[in-house]
């Protein structure tokens, strides 16, 4: 396989019709593809390790004229998400990328964005926060950023990197909120795939341009961002929460949407694969996933009826599908590759809390797992569902292969 | 311990250095250690507080303490060292990405408050940690991973910044220039007050050559000044210029024994003739000045906040949270 030629037999994965060509790339770049393809019109954003080659792309191809965007170099994260803001406000469609410690110096601002309703779509690259420094794959970055009223989005694939960035436009432009693409740092970000790059006119035709009903416009001059009293603020949360409910019925369809035109899909909130009549439900998200197939299909050749469900939207949390798809099984495993600490891992969390209401409760057990980048390899995986398999009763926090002797397996 | 000796090996941590080979810092890092037994400060009373970049490496091949901070916020951290604890010795170390971009809001306001640290800047003009892209030091026009068609941006200059914030000690040497490196630090060590040093320093792999003017043997003489206290600003290969005071700006002349120009005083101080001598460093048909331009003596921030505290206590005496806590509009709950 090489760039720009589909070769006999990968017509199933790269559509002839639908793909200008294929690329052989990391996934960083898969995002600036993603990006330009867009047609994104402001991009503002801070080098930092993992996230860097998505910007030095991009900046490459706003020089080179490939794309018509701004590209804005600032001084910060904090600045890089005010820009944008800045940028949003005037109804030009924008971009940003980032990783760790930038995700956690942007906070104030993810606020903004979200209570401002400006659709801004950002790439983060799934980083460990310090200290001690670690620039490998953890989720902790992101989920911290939880309550901030961002759409979370995690792939698994650097091909679902560049498909799910040009769903995140078509979503946060039609429910006026910020969405976030997740990446696990190296394991997508430095890593080379093959990915199909849509054709530009399909793209298109998918995402129109962008043109809010409010925007900074001098023939219709209008405040943004005043004071909001007490007898106001607490209905544009609901707003919010609203708008938030919606897209859990936005995402499916435009994932249909999209496969629909460009001939391509990836689940909808989740992806099941072998769900169905399975007894052991791994719950995986990220690149954990891909690794989690093998060991699925290994057990299935056993005999032992074990599924897989992949969280793809983390916010909103789809509390139902989780109940029908997880609801079925009689043990559930989830591995996290982020802890809330004095808790769990907080994909766990979460979907126990969505399982609590359920008649029948499955046995949920939460795992968590290579922190920091650590490898989760098919034995990892294996040991938790052999784990999960022979356990009587659901524990909250179980430590994988920790480095100490202790309770961990 | 604190009586003893020390020499450069003490200060030489177990840590396996890892810049790139030919990087600039190395010669930093020398100069840095042989300065440090010259203060006859004990090893135990020294921090060494970094940011994000190849610079921020720094502390750990220093046996001294040390913390890695976060992007940017090494002043901050360092002011809070030193405030908690005056005793303690207060080095910064940071580049023209983490000091100059995401950290300068805390840059000028350390140089405002004047708290008693030294600030060892490495100014390579470039993003060396993320691979090159364009810094806040970067040439107008530079070409870079970030900016493949020039850089639009006017760099900083870190000079002006700190005089104008009101660093009290301010200065700048090359990595080449070792001798020069290290009685630099060093003064900048034992002033009191923030002292801040820029050095410029070669990224030999993302930026290799930005300083050549000013390093190659060849031509550096005609390139650099070196303000030198009661000297005459002399530069040239022959030592045949001089910069004449003309008008409040600095003009090129020949310098022959009858002329008569400014000489370099840092006990007079002028803030014109400061910043006119830090104005020289953009200007392409004018030497680059090397040494210190500004050393003064003001109150700094750490020493007048002791003041206060004491004499609060001398008026009101110790604090007592009972007491306060009891004070001003109570009321009983019946
Ligand atoms: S990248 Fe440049 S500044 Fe960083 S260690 Fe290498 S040579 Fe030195």
């Amino acid at each position: 396989m090489e760039n720009g030629v589909i070769t006999a037999g990968l017509e199933k994965y790269f559509n002839p019709e639908t793909t200008e060509e294929v690329k052989v790339t990391e996934g960083t770049h898969a995002a600036s593809y993603a990006v330009g393809l867009a047609r994104v019109k402001v991009i503002s954003a801070y080098p930092i390790t993992p996230q860097t080659s998505i910007v030095e792309k991009l900046s490459e191809m706003c020089a080179s004229g490939e794309i018509d965007a701004e590209f804005i170099k600032v001084e910060s994260e904090h600045s890089a998400m005010a820009c944008v803001i800045g940028s949003e406000s005037t109804g030009a469609r924008s971009f940003t990328a980032t990783s760790s410690q930038g995700l956690a110096l942007m906070h104030e601002e993810l606020h903004w964005a979200a209570g401002a309703r400006l659709p801004v779509v950002m790439v983060n690259v799934n980083r460990a926060l310090g200290a001690p420094w670690n620039i490998w794959a953890d989720q902790s970055d992101s989920l911290a950023q939880r309550d901030t009223g961002w759409v979370q989005l995690y792939a698994e694939s650097n091909q679902e990197v560049l498909d799910m960035v040009l769903q995140a436009y078509r979503l946060a432009e039609e429910i006026m909120l910020p969405v976030m693409v997740n990446m696990d740092a190296f394991f997508l970000s430095h890593t080379t795939e093959p990915v199909a790059i849509p054709k530009q006119h399909l793209v298109d035709q998918f995402l129109p341009g962008y043109n809010p009903k409010f925007k900074m416009d001098i023939k219709d001059p209008r405040a943004f961002g005043g004071l909001a009293t007490p007898d106001r603020y607490m209905e544009l949360r609901y707003n919010i929460q609203k708008s938030m409910e919606g897209a859990l019925d936005l995402i499916p369809k435009i994932a249909d949407e999209y496969d629909a035109i460009i001939k391509r899909h990836h689940g909808g909130l989740v992806e099941e694969y072998l769900t169905e009549d399975a007894e052991y439900l791994l719950v995986t998200s990220g690149t954990i996933t891909g690794t989690s197939r093998i060991v699925v299909d290994a057990f299935r050749n056993k005999g032992i009826k074990v599924g897989l469900l992949k969280m793809r939207v983390f916010r909103p949390f789809p509390v139902k599908v989780v109940q029908e798809s997880a609801g079925r099984a009689k043990k559930i495993a989830v591995i996290d590759r982020n802890i809330s600490f004095g808790q769990s891992g907080i994909f766990f969390n979460e979907l126990k809390s969505a399982l609590y209401n359920l008649e029948t409760r499955p046995l949920i057990n939460g795992y968590v797992a290579g922190l920091g980048g650590r490898d989760v390899t098919p034995s990892t995986i294996e040991k938790v569902i052999n784990h999960l398999i022979a356990a009587e009763k659901g524990e909250d926090l179980i430590w994988m292969e920790l480095n100490y002797e202790s309770d961990e397996i | 311990m604190s009586d003893q000796v020390l020499t450069k090996e003490d200060f030489t941590s177990d840590q396996e250095v890892r810049w790139c080979p030919g990087c600039g810092d190395y010669s930093i890092l020398a100069q840095t250690r042989k300065v440090l037994p010259q203060l006859g400060i004990p090893k135990e009373n020294i921090v060494f507080v970094s940011g994000i970049g190849c610079s921020s490496r720094f502390p750990y091949y220093i046996d001294s303490f040390g913390i890695h901070g976060i992007h940017g916020r090494a002043p901050a951290i360092a002011s809070g060292i030193k405030l908690a604890n005056p005793d303690l010795k207060v080095f910064i170390v940071t580049g023209d990405g983490d000091g100059l971009s995401i950290g300068g809001n805390h840059l000028i306001h350390l140089f405002r408050r004047n708290i008693d640290v030294t600030v060892l800047l490495f100014n390579n003009r470039i993003y060396g940690l993320t691979k090159g892209q364009y810094s806040p030091t970067s040439e107008r026009g530079k070409i870079t991973k970030s900016s493949p068609f020039g850089s639009l941006e006017n760099p900083f200059d870190p000079i002006k910044m700190a005089l104008a914030s009101g660093a009290t000690f301010v200065a700048r040497s090359v990595d080449r220039e070792p001798k020069h490196l290290a009685e630099t630090i060093k003064m900048a060590a034992e002033h009191v007050g923030t002292s801040f040093v820029e050095i410029y320093q070669n990224c030999n792999i993302f930026n290799d050559g930005t300083f050549e003017s000013l390093t190659d043997p060849k031509i550096k003489k005609d390139n650099i000044v070196v303000m030198e206290e009661g000297k005459p600003y002399i530069f040239g290969k022959e030592s045949d210029r001089v910069l004449a005071w003309e008008d409040g700006s600095f003009s090129v002349n020949m310098h022959d024994e009858a002329s008569s120009s400014l000489v370099h005083s840092l006990a007079n101080s002028n803030s014109s003739v400061e910043f006119a001598l830090a104005e020289l460093t953009m200007d392409e048909h004018k030497p680059t000045p090397i040494g210190v331009f500004r050393k003064i003596n003001k109150n700094t921030y750490d020493g007048l906040l002791t003041k206060q505290v004491e004499n609060v206590k001398e008026k009101l005496g110790s604090g007592d949270l009972e007491k306060l806590l009891s004070s001003g509009n109570t009321w009983e709950i019946k």
